[in-house]
């Protein structure tokens, strides 16, 4: 039941964008939301994003029903930035009630907005459905290695990282059945008012830390044991290198950036 | 009163590429104060047919009958079933989580609710018999060994009295000592209580000695279900799906083969000596 929870979850293929070095798509991703708030409610900017976006999701070969299917996660933040844009952006009066007024820029605004957050979940999901945990962190943590010379612990925010996504579905597990336990003893999750259904979390809760706890020692233990201490001097068994596709990826990443901004000046409305 | 599973089946992820076929059309008969040993190799369905037990998980077809009533009618009562089949998981003591032993062995009861002088009356007596003494229900649960942690949670389930008691291996990861103390207090409940008892195990060896039928699986289908003589009589069709005998029936069978007259049926280390001794005497009269 919980289980299902598609956002970020890698799927598996052998694709152009798959084989990318996980530095181009982080970079790549980055730029991609940036683009889309470089210009304000123009609409023909926004066909070359899509071109754009539409050729990465080809080239990527993931399903685009899979895709969307992760948009579902953020439907709620979607319907109230949608609410907010409509009915608090001052402007030509559409249609009023009491202190309720619709106007047309608010309209306009609520649109752009909800197709600016559609295209950034679809753009960055893209990022985590072609690249594995483990070479996303492997990326990032070469990403900011410069930062190391002011002595920000790169290596440990990484190990951190990769430790607590391969986490997620383990503690995954565990919850469905503490939850199972604690049912056959007659806990009841589902029913009462809020404040009765927090406590009810208490029983699933406790065991849940517990055994987060438990996890993390053995974790911990099991490193040290095969003498883990931290990144200095720590070599890679497949370092990332960037190949010719990266620099292709780079050069479209640059010919996109241009032409939005070309198509921003030219663009009438 | 008695369990009934008719044509029960269950798959996980209909309809996708993952789709699997936990059990296959699963007929089964539990007679009240059975005492019964489920045994299959790792993944053969033996959770997943505990759980279909007390409505934790439901069949994709089939139905399951509890005392003549179908557990799947619409206004059938769950938690009242729960609490008659109490389903004792693997790794109990992964549940504890109460400041201390009796609140947390009172949990059941309570979610049952039962007036405060029973619960505690049903949980005391439920922590005497898995053998946890008066000086230790006051302590946090989480300061007691693994083995005392495990008998406290089993004590969390017994506390509900359930007719109907099944434990998904309650012997796994304890040592040989705790896990003989835990089996031998389960078979004095089944006789006092009279309890009815499903335990789950991929040992024959354990459940050999306790139980009067062993259920084998294999790839979600019930492939024996049988005393477990006759069942151990197999051992070479228990081999191929991966699980053994005890190995007195190896001993037994060995012995045949040398030529030595003995009955290959005994399934425990008592009526293998039995059996033994009853040859030698034979032959030295004989002799």
């Amino acid at each position: 039941m919980i289980r299902d929870i598609t956002i970020g979850q890698y799927y598996p293929k052998d694709s152009f964008i798959h084989k990318l070095d996980p530095r181009t798509k982080i970079i790549g991703t980055f730029v991609f939301i940036i683009s889309l708030f470089l210009f304000r409610n123009k609409f023909l900017p926004y066909v070359v994003v899509i071109g754009f976006l539409g050729l990465v999701i080809g080239a990527s070969q993931v399903p685009i029903k899979h895709i969307v299917k992760g948009l579902k996660s953020i439907i709620f933040l979607m319907v109230f930035a949608i609410v907010f844009n409509v009915f608090l952006t001052s402007g030509e009066v559409l249609w009023q009630w009491g202190i309720l007024k619709i106007t047309k820029e608010g309209l306009e605004n609520a649109g752009f907005m909800a197709l600016r957050l559609t295209l950034l979940i679809m753009g960055s999901s893209i990022m985590t459905f072609t690249t594995t945990p483990n070479h996303l962190t492997d990326g990032l943590e070469k990403i900011m290695n410069p930062l190391k010379r002011i002595k920000v612990p790169v290596h440990e925010i990484s190990m951190m990282m990769s430790i607590a996504l391969r986490f997620i579905p383990i503690l995954l597990e565990e919850t469905d059945k503490i939850m199972k336990a604690q049912m056959a003893r007659g806990a009841d999750f589902e029913s009462g008012n809020l404040i009765k259904k927090a406590k009810s979390l208490v029983p699933l809760l406790v065991p849940l830390f517990v055994s987060a706890f438990r996890r993390a020692n053995d974790l911990a233990m099991a490193m040290e044991a095969r003498c883990y201490r931290g990144g200095e001097g720590r070599t890679k068994m497949k370092p990332l290198k960037y190949r010719k596709e990266d620099f292709i990826s780079y050069l479209i990443l640059v010919l996109y950036l241009v032409s939005l901004v070309v198509v921003k000046k030219v663009s009438p409305v | 009163m008695s369990i009934t599973l008719d044509h029960i089946s269950y798959s996980y992820s209909i309809g996708t590429a993952y789709e699997k076929h936990a059990l296959k059309d699963i007929n089964l008969t539990i007679k009240d104060g059975e005492f019964i040993g489920l045994i299959g190799h790792t993944g053969s369905g033996k959770s997943t047919l505990i759980q279909h037990l007390n409505g934790l998980m439901k069949a994709t077809s089939g139905s399951i009958y509890y005392n003549g009533k179908d557990i799947y009618d619409e206004d059938y009562d769950m938690k009242e079933l729960r609490s008659k089949v109490g389903l004792v998981f693997q790794y109990p003591e992964h549940q504890l989580f109460e400041t201390t032993v009796i609140k947390d062995v009172s949990f059941g009861p309570r979610n049952q609710g039962l007036p405060q002088l029973e619960i505690d009356l049903h949980s005391y007596e439920a922590l005497k018999q898995v053998g946890i003494g008066e000086d230790l229900i006051d302590c946090s649960p989480f300061e007691l060994s693994g083995g005392q942690k495990r008998r406290v949670a089993i004590a969390g389930v017994l506390a509900m009295r359930p007719e109907v008691l099944i434990l998904d291996e309650p012997t796994a990861g304890l040592d040989p000592a705790g896990r003989d103390e835990i089996l031998d207090q389960i078979a004095k409940l089944h006789k006092e209580r009279k309890i009815t008892v499903i335990l789950v195990s991929h040992s024959m060896e354990d459940v050999a000695k306790y139980v009067d039928r062993i259920l084998v699986m294999n790839k979600g289908e019930l492939v024996y279900s049988d005393v477990p003589r006759k069942v151990f009589a197999n051992y070479k069709v228990l081999e191929s799906i991966g699980l053994a005998a005890p190995q007195v029936t190896y001993v037994m069978h060995g012995l045949r083969e040398q030529g030595i007259a003995v009955d290959t049926n005994a399934t425990t280390i008592d009526e293998a000596k039995r059996e033994i001794l009853k040859w030698a005497h034979r032959e030295i009269i004989e002799g």
